[in-house]
């Protein structure tokens, strides 16, 4: 062993020079204010309904855990709703003096408190919303109808990053969703076979990933028009078959065909969770699956380690022998192929048949909760969620009758995104290389 | 292992990078690849890496022939290459930056992380390099991304390793500690070619010397040549090093910045930075690329925000005003970066003549351009300033770099001028191009403008500079008076401990203790005693 080349820099280090005060710079805020306007929101929403007929003073607010056949069930029970909003109101006003305290002195907030807040809201949100009803909130369909609303979300994220992380930007998420959609309704209905469904969708999507992939890497074309192109193309391919060979031939073409109902013995007996996740289809399982293997692969894998490569600095990637193309052409199929099988979410895991625009928007709603998870699987993973739980909140304050209008109500998951993408994520950082062609 | 490049030839379109190059690599030898910016060196390397086919020519290891279609298959054969831009993933660790291509791995593919990172320390420890293999590639040191990349290459047995311009980047401290790796490296019978432009070091380090201009080999040296030999067989003609000029006649007016700091994010980087140039003088700010240099010429243009402190120019505030105000009011700006911030390539030579200027009354008369005058303004500019060219109105895209500077010099200098600020005026320009840059300089200056030079090469800091000021860690760590240093002028080796953050003194007297590698060649050569 030979004696370690140390640099000639005895002396003073340059950090201790006599110098005046550190310049620090500006402390961010940003969470102890979306901390106290949470908290602001409950007491404005309680004050406001305080004193009328409707509000309130002396109700009590009803929540029901049954959902399916259960081996055993919590009864429903019910909180005083004045109290309990109070309670949560000034648990989210002392986390926000918590957050600011944390904050000037230069700490982090932790995660947890995050947690505990956002659970404060939603369940004072839902006390105030199911204060005095005769009808109950039913706790567990209501994070059902979520997770039915994340599943082809969750894959489309999925998607996204498998091809973002290669380099490959992929807008075509919702034309891959519709034509997986497309292709799982038309296959199990003329194999009269659902599973089969499973099979075809991701190889239609798979088909989408291929020609944005064929573009973007062989001929250079601009990745975000080549992926408006081919959703426009399948859009329009999907609606004529729709309105032809579908309409003309219901029965054969486009029966609806359900995929079977898989309970998971035990773990479905767990109360409220339960049957949330363990009374599925097996393409939510798949989607489990999906994400747990993505997210191992993706950091602890040759092809997770060469993927990032790729998508982060091609050049240094060829000069070590890989294929940058070649491995961008790939993930782009397999990106292809995840969204291909959420796609059949849409009809044969939803038991529908297919619908002209059935996809109606997921994919970019996808898109979106890639970047919220920063383009990671599990990040993205908890932004679908997000994102479908504010969406089935809205649906089912809907049929409770909530003294909130509709239209607000419609209005919900977008706003939680934009609030949760500017407030909690702030700056990110994408992949180095995406959307950049690869030449040598 | 021995290697041999016999008549490579590559053309890009018309212009002939490589031709006809012989080159023969003895086993164990240090082969300095000698030539200018541009005269194909690196062209020749990315043939024998397998990143470009030749058009002709052929590559011998050991004397039996070889191909390489591609990189993998020229590792595979024992060739290594650290790339003059370092080909790392910033967000990747040491040890995955130097697995990825090679990654030991168990089923399905899962990484066998431990396994890399024993690899990495157990290079790491034989050659002394001190590289935590965990540590983030984007938070090292350049010196130490630079080793990184060795131990890449080493992973993989290389047993002929290229270095591309592997100084570039280093402090004068870390180009010793390169140097006495490449010497382990030689003694462990690896085989090195040192590509470079910088005289001093292929003197200092190489066995033989191959010379490159215009693409082919126009002669071999040896180590005991001085620089001026050196320099006329790389330019093709005598050259004179040095820069001529007299005394600096300070005048009282200039530039003063004070407790000047930018931040990026929360953290500082210009930190406090005060100093002050005098009408007639050139302040140079030294040090290692990303210290805080740009930034700091970046806001005194006004592109850049300045967090506290203040800019001012014969006692007018700078900051809070525009950028056009600023160079309206006698401000010129060379720009680091030519080819993204100094020219706009797809316009024409005559366009980019008056890109800060075209508004005045002198090119445009309400909406519309006066095309005469801009047209006059490109023939007199280009004139004066001996910008070689076929028309004015072809996109500066043509022209070489070297003239691309002079454009951009012309535009700068061509109006009255109260402060100059230059980035790297020089990088990646032929000799011929440098000395006329230096001598407008110098030239600027001697018509009492005060002149601000930020400069990584320590050679031009040297030639050029009245006072240096060293810049680390968006610190100023000292400024040195070329006029007090008096007649051996500055020590070469206390700027370059100040550029690795020793404060002034203690580097003045380090140096005077101390000599480096490249000093005692010098001294060698000039046969004088070493102790």
């Amino acid at each position: 062993m030979t004696t370690p080349v140390v640099p000639v820099t005895a002396g003073t280090p340059v950090d201790d020079l006599p110098t005046g005060g550190p310049v620090l710079g500006r402390i961010s805020y940003r969470i102890p204010v979306i901390y106290a306007v949470l908290a602001a929101v409950s007491l404005l929403g309680l004050a406001g309904t305080l004193f009328r007929r409707d509000g309130v003073w002396g109700q009590s607010t009803e929540f029901q855990s049954r959902y399916g056949d259960q081996w055993f069930t919590i009864p429903n029970f019910s909180v005083p709703s004045l109290l309990s909003i109070i309670v949560l109101t000034v648990l989210m006003a002392g986390a926000a003096v918590y957050a600011y305290v944390l904050t000037a002195a230069r700490r982090t907030v932790p995660v947890w408190l995050h947690i505990v807040v956002g659970l404060s809201f939603v369940v004072a949100f839902l006390t105030w919303a199911g204060a005095g009803k005769t009808s109950v909130i039913p706790v567990t369909s209501l994070l059902a109808g979520a997770l039915a609303l994340s599943v082809p979300l969750i894959f489309g994220a999925m998607s996204g990053v498998v091809c973002e992380r290669s380099g490959i930007i992929n807008i075509a998420i919702e034309g891959q969703l519709l034509f997986g959609a497309f292709a799982a309704a038309v296959v199990a209905s003329l194999a009269t076979q659902p599973y089969l469904g499973l099979v075809a969708a991701p190889i239609a999507g798979a088909l989408v990933g291929a020609l944005l992939a064929w573009f973007a890497v062989r001929y250079h074309v601009n990745q975000i028009i080549i992926g408006v192109v081919l959703n426009t193309l399948v859009l329009g391919l999907t609606s004529f078959f729709f309105s032809t060979l579908l309409a003309d031939n219901r029965e054969t073409w486009n029966a609806r065909q359900p995929l079977g109902i898989i309970e998971i013995p035990l773990l479905s007996q767990i109360p409220i969770v339960g049957p949330v996740l363990f009374r599925q289809t097996i393409l939510v399982y798949l989607m489990y699956a999906t994400v747990i293997i993505l997210q191992v692969m993706l950091f602890r894998s040759r092809w997770g380690l060469r993927t990032r490569a790729v998508g982060e600095h091609p050049k240094a990637a060829d000069t070590v022998g890989i294929h940058v193309n070649k491995r961008r052409v790939w993930n782009s199929i397999l990106g292809g192929a995840i969204a291909g099988l959420g796609g059949a979410f849409f009809t044969i895991g939803s038991g529908l048949a297919f619908g002209r625009e059935m996809s109606a928007g997921n994919g970019f709603i996808a898109l979106a909760a890639m970047i919220l998870g920063r383009w990671n699987p599990t990040g993205a993973l908890v932004a679908a969620l997000l994102f479908g739980f504010s969406k089935n909140l809205g649906n089912v304050l809907g049929t409770i009758g909530s003294p909130m209008p509709s239209q607000i109500l419609a209005m919900l998951p977008y706003v939680i995104t934009i609030f949760a993408v500017a407030g909690l994520v702030g700056r990110v950082r994408a992949p180095a290389a995406e959307g950049v062609p690869y030449t040598k | 292992m021995k290697l041999e490049l016999r008549g490579i030839t590559k053309v890009f379109g018309s212009l002939v990078a490589n031709d006809h190059i012989d080159l023969i690599v003895e086993p164990g030898e240090i082969h300095a690849l000698l030539g200018e910016n541009g005269a194909g060196k690196s062209t020749l390397m990315n043939v024998l890496y397998g990143l470009y086919d030749p058009d002709d020519g052929q590559i011998l290891l050991d004397d039996e022939p070889v191909t390489f279609p591609g990189p993998g298959d020229a590792v595979r054969a024992g060739i290594g290459m650290v790339h003059q831009h370092f080909m790392l993933v910033p967000v990747f660790t040491v040890a995955e930056s130097v697995a990825l291509g090679y990654e030991p791995a168990g089923p399905a593919g899962i990484l066998d992380l431990a396994s890399a990172r024993r690899k990495v320390q157990e290079i790491s420890e034989r050659f002394g390099f001190d590289v935590d293999p965990d540590a983030l590639i984007e938070d090292l040191p350049v010196g130490v991304q630079q080793r990184v990349e060795i131990i890449k290459a080493l992973s993989r047995d290389a047993q002929i390793l290229i270095l591309d311009e592997p100084t570039a980047v280093l402090t004068p401290q870390e180009t010793d500690e390169l140097i006495k790796i490449m010497g382990e490296l030689k003694a462990a019978g690896t085989s090195i070619v040192f590509i470079t432009h910088k005289l001093r070091e292929v003197r200092a380090v190489a066995d033989r010397i191959t010379v490159i201009r215009r693409g082919k080999v126009v002669g071999e040296a040896s180590p005991e040549s001085t620089e001026t030999e050196l320099a006329s067989l790389m330019v093709g003609r005598s050259v004179n090093l040095s820069v001529e000029k007299s005394p600096a006649e300070v005048r009282d007016h200039g530039l003063v910045v004070s407790d000047l700091t930018v931040l990026n994010g929360s953290t500082p980087v210009v930190d406090r930075v005060t100093f002050e140039v005098n009408g007639g003088e050139i302040l140079a700010i030294a040090g290692v690329q990303g210290n805080g240099q740009t930034e700091l010429a970046e806001v005194i243009l006004g592109i850049e925000e300045a967090a506290a402190g203040s800019v001012s120019l014969d006692g007018e505030e700078l900051l809070g005003r525009t950028v056009r105000q600023r160079l309206r009011s006698g401000l010129g700006f060379v720009p680091e970066d030519r080819s993204t911030d100094g020219v706009v390539a797809s316009f024409s030579i005559a366009e980019n003549l008056v890109l800060d200027l075209y508004s005045t009354d002198e090119f445009s008369r309400g909406v519309s351009l006066n095309l005469d005058r801009i047209a006059q303004n490109a023939e007199a500019r280009t004139k004066e300033f001996d910008v070689r060219l076929t028309h004015i109105d072809d996109p500066i895209s043509t022209l070489s770099g070297g003239n691309a500077q002079k454009v951009v010099l012309a535009r700068e200098m061509s109006r009255p001028l109260r402060l100059l600020v230059a980035s790297q005026p020089t990088r990646g320009l032929d000799v011929g191009s440098i000395e006329f840059v230096h001598k407008r300089i110098v030239a600027e200056r001697d018509q009492g403008t005060p002149v601000i030079i930020v400069s990584t090469e320590l050679d031009e800091v040297l030639a050029l500079a009245d006072r240096v000021a060293v810049m680390y860690r968006g610190r100023i760590v000292g400024i040195i008076d070329a006029a007090e240093a008096g007649a051996d002028g500055i020590n070469r080796d206390a700027l370059g401990l100040m550029m690795a953050g020793v404060p002034l003194e203690d580097a003045v007297q380090q140096a005077a203790g101390h000599r480096s590698v490249l000093a005692s060649a010098d001294a060698a050569a000039e046969g004088k005693d070493l102790t």
